[in-house]
């Protein structure tokens, strides 16, 4: 079972911090829930959003070099621009929601009809 | 001087093969891992994903040495007073080995644990620190190497097989 990013930011009320980059073009599997880059590194895959508080400029490396596609800052955090300059160069997706991550991984969980 | 080995089995007569050989890269890359510079520690690593990206490796090799380096070069920042990583791409492998100014790794058995960290509140703030950048290059390499003596330098090196 996939589902849209798409349609998981609009689940989430979350904002695409990074509007150049298509939404639509990403399918999530499921998703990694860390605040620890090498717990990231080690276990999230391709196919996952990360969901995470942390919002520092290590995350777009990790996100690149983990091949996630997606970062969602859950508790309405929000990276400062330089942040989100290098996540379009390493073309990954950037969203930001209001909700905290137990409740955005719950949501995304219902909806793999997981 | 202190030394941990990690081989996958199924790769030990390749391993062995390339050293005996002693081939020469195809491309070297070098790069400078400055102290506690978190912004530029990464560099290296993004340099050689791209590049082995361009010469068509699998997607998922590339991740793997995406990670094994990213952590390496992280670990050469945030424990050490700097060091260099050299990559070297062959036809079937790439060789990386980092080499930092010291201070050395004082248990090397207790690095390798997962879950052990040494790093300080700096290196923590930034969200390292778990104690897994060690064993994920482990689980990611084909064959690695650590040679450390406390109060001299570290020398990490990996090998991952693009088949």
């Amino acid at each position: 079972m996939q589902i849209n990013l798409k349609d998981f930011c609009e689940a989430i009320r979350g904002h695409n911090l990074t509007p150049a980059i298509d939404m639509e073009s990403i399918e999530l599997e499921g998703a990694y829930v860390s605040d620890m880059l090498s717990d990231v590194m080690g276990s999230a895959k391709p196919n996952q959003a990360w969901i995470t508080i942390m919002k520092h400029l290590n995350t777009i490396a990790v996100a690149s070099m983990t091949g996630v596609p997606v970062i969602i800052y859950s508790s309405g955090n929000v990276p400062e621009a330089p942040v989100i300059e290098k996540a379009l160069e390493e073309s990954v997706c950037l969203v930001s929601s209001g909700l905290p991550t137990f409740d955005i991984a719950g949501i995304l969980y219902k909806l793999l009809g997981l | 001087m202190a030394e941990y080995i990690n081989l996958d089995p199924q790769y030990s007569a390749s391993v062995e093969s390339f050293f005996n050989s002693s081939p020469e890269a195809e491309v070297s890359l070098e790069f400078i891992i400055p102290e506690k510079d978190f912004n530029v520690a990464g560099k290296g690593s993004a340099e050689v994903k791209n590049l082995l990206k361009r010469l068509g490796i699998d997607p998922e090799i590339l991740r793997r040495v995406a990670v094994a380096s990213y952590e390496a070069e992280i670990n050469v920042a945030a424990h050490s007073r700097g060091g260099k990583m050299v990559s070297d791409v062959y036809d079937e492998l790439i060789h990386i080995s980092f080499i930092d100014e010291g201070p050395g790794i004082k248990d090397i058995a207790q690095a390798m644990q997962p879950g052990f960290s040494t790093a300080d509140d700096l290196v923590r703030e930034m969200g390292f620190g778990a104690g897994l950048g060690l064993p994920n290059i482990k689980k990611n390499s084909d064959w690695m190497k650590l040679t450390s003596e406390y109060g001299q330098h570290t020398n990490l090196e990996f090998i991952i097989f693009f088949e």
